[in-house]
């Protein structure tokens, strides 16, 4: 059995293959799928997903280039070995904190769109200055 | 020869009716293509023609780099077609289909074919009349799949189908293209879907080509544009204009962007490809009205 499950938001607007290559390093950085685990099978994601095999291939092949899976001949998709390390105790905290900012936004009466808009502003602000 | 099926300024006339023309396209090999466009486009009369059904009144259609008419020894053991109706015979059961299967065709993959039909759970025994659309289509597949075909052409091949069945069934075309070097055109006129399944479009309309390309670009070059009324001259000499409508003091233009669009004036958005499909036959629409009106 596949080790992860991909699901589609068909409304993201997001193309599918980039859907499955964001869900892969997901599970990377939240240590889900470990260094030397093994992707779905094409076959697997095909039969789970209805989707064209070569949406797979091209999700697979941009994670090959990006240097966080190989491929192993007749074998399949593997995560490297020097895939980037999940996140660790750093995560831990980010996570605990960003909790409490949730919290923080709720009490001073923040609603769901506005927390959306203001997360995704600083987001967006963020990445400019990376 | 990298295209698995091509043709060239392809036409079929019957009588003084052109049921196709001026078709001229190319699908590379291992892509699954969707055939689009509205009824009486052309779209079955261009499969037809793939595997020498029919014969060109014009152009040339080339299926596997092979004459599907002169070269038809070589090439219809290798192109597998299922017609729209799915056509089987009523009165044989599951295994009897088989068995004819197995006996006109020499590539015959039995132990796949009977393989399948255990996998989903079909009834060898059952008369073909008495099962359900969706099981009478998985059959089909099953016996076009068991040729072991490089070129699959469906002719709207879910048309009939229920929602599961239909995603079913396509989810058995694609693991077909998963397991070996496959390439599939489907005709369709269900929209919804396309391009999760599909990596290649054509938009048949009147009978000509209008679009054939990889679908990401075509998503990624077509787009929606609104701007000031009457100012649409500029914009439509640097890109392809398929569809304008206007407001009183706007225009919306949907185009085919060669390139970036900078002026500033349009608000440029993105759009999906069934937005995108529907502008083209929208398109075809308007032009056989014209053509009816003059």
């Amino acid at each position: 059995m596949a080790l992860i499950a991909f699901h589609l938001d068909s409304r993201s607007g997001v193309p599918t293959y980039l859907q499955l290559v964001q869900q892969v390093r997901h599970a990377v950085q939240l240590g889900i799928l470990q260094p030397g685990d093994q992707l779905p099978t094409v076959k697997e994601v095909v039969t789970s997903l209805a989707i064209n095999p070569n949406t797979v291939l091209k999700a697979y092949g941009v994670l090959e280039s990006d240097g966080i899976a190989e491929g192993r001949r007749g074998q399949g998709t593997f995560v490297k070995t020097s895939a980037p390390a999940p996140l660790g105790d750093d995560f831990g905290k980010l996570r605990r904190s960003l909790r409490q900012w949730f919290a923080q936004a709720r009490a001073a009466g923040l609603d769901e769109q506005a927390i959306e808009a203001l997360l995704s502003e600083q987001h967006s602000s963020a990445r400019r200055v990376a | 020869m990298n295209a698995a099926f091509s043709t060239h300024e392809l036409g079929k006339r019957y009588g003084s009716q052109w049921a196709l023309r001026d078709c001229t396209l190319e699908i590379p090999r291992g892509s699954v293509t969707a055939l689009v466009g509205p009824n009486g486009a052309g779209k079955t009369t261009l499969l037809r023609l793939a595997v020498g059904l029919s014969r060109p009144s014009a152009g040339s259609v080339r299926v596997l780099g092979l004459d599907p008419h002169a070269d038809a020894a070589e090439a219809l053991p290798r192109v597998g077609f299922l017609a729209q109706e799915h056509p089987l015979y009523g009165g044989f059961t599951v295994a009897e289909m088989l068995r004819v299967g197995r006996k006109l065709n020499p590539a015959w993959d039995d132990e796949a074919a009977r393989a399948r039909i255990a996998e989903l759970d079909l009834p060898l025994k059952k008369k073909v009349r008495s099962l359900s659309g969706g099981q009478r289509a998985q059959v089909a597949l099953t016996l076009t799949l068991a040729k072991r075909p490089a070129l699959l052409l469906l002719d709207e091949p879910v048309a009939s189908l229920d929602p599961l069945a239909r995603r079913e069934f396509m989810q058995s075309v694609l693991e077909a293209v998963a397991e070996r070097e496959l390439t599939v055109v489907l005709s369709s006129h269900i929209l919804a879907d396309l391009e999760r399944v599909c990596d290649h479009l054509v938009i048949l309309a009147v009978g000509r080509t209008q679009l054939v390309g990889p679908i990401e670009e075509i998503v990624a070059s077509h787009r929606l544009l609104t701007g000031p009324r009457d100012d649409a001259g500029e914009v439509a000499r640097m890109h392809d204009v398929v569809r304008e409508s206007h407001a009183e003091r706007q225009t919306t233009l949907l185009v085919r962007a060669n390139g970036h669009v900078y002026d500033a004036r349009w608000t440029v958005h993105e759009l999906d490809l069934e937005e995108i499909v529907l502008a083209y036959l929208g398109q075809d629409a308007a032009r056989r009205r014209e053509a009816v009106a003059s």
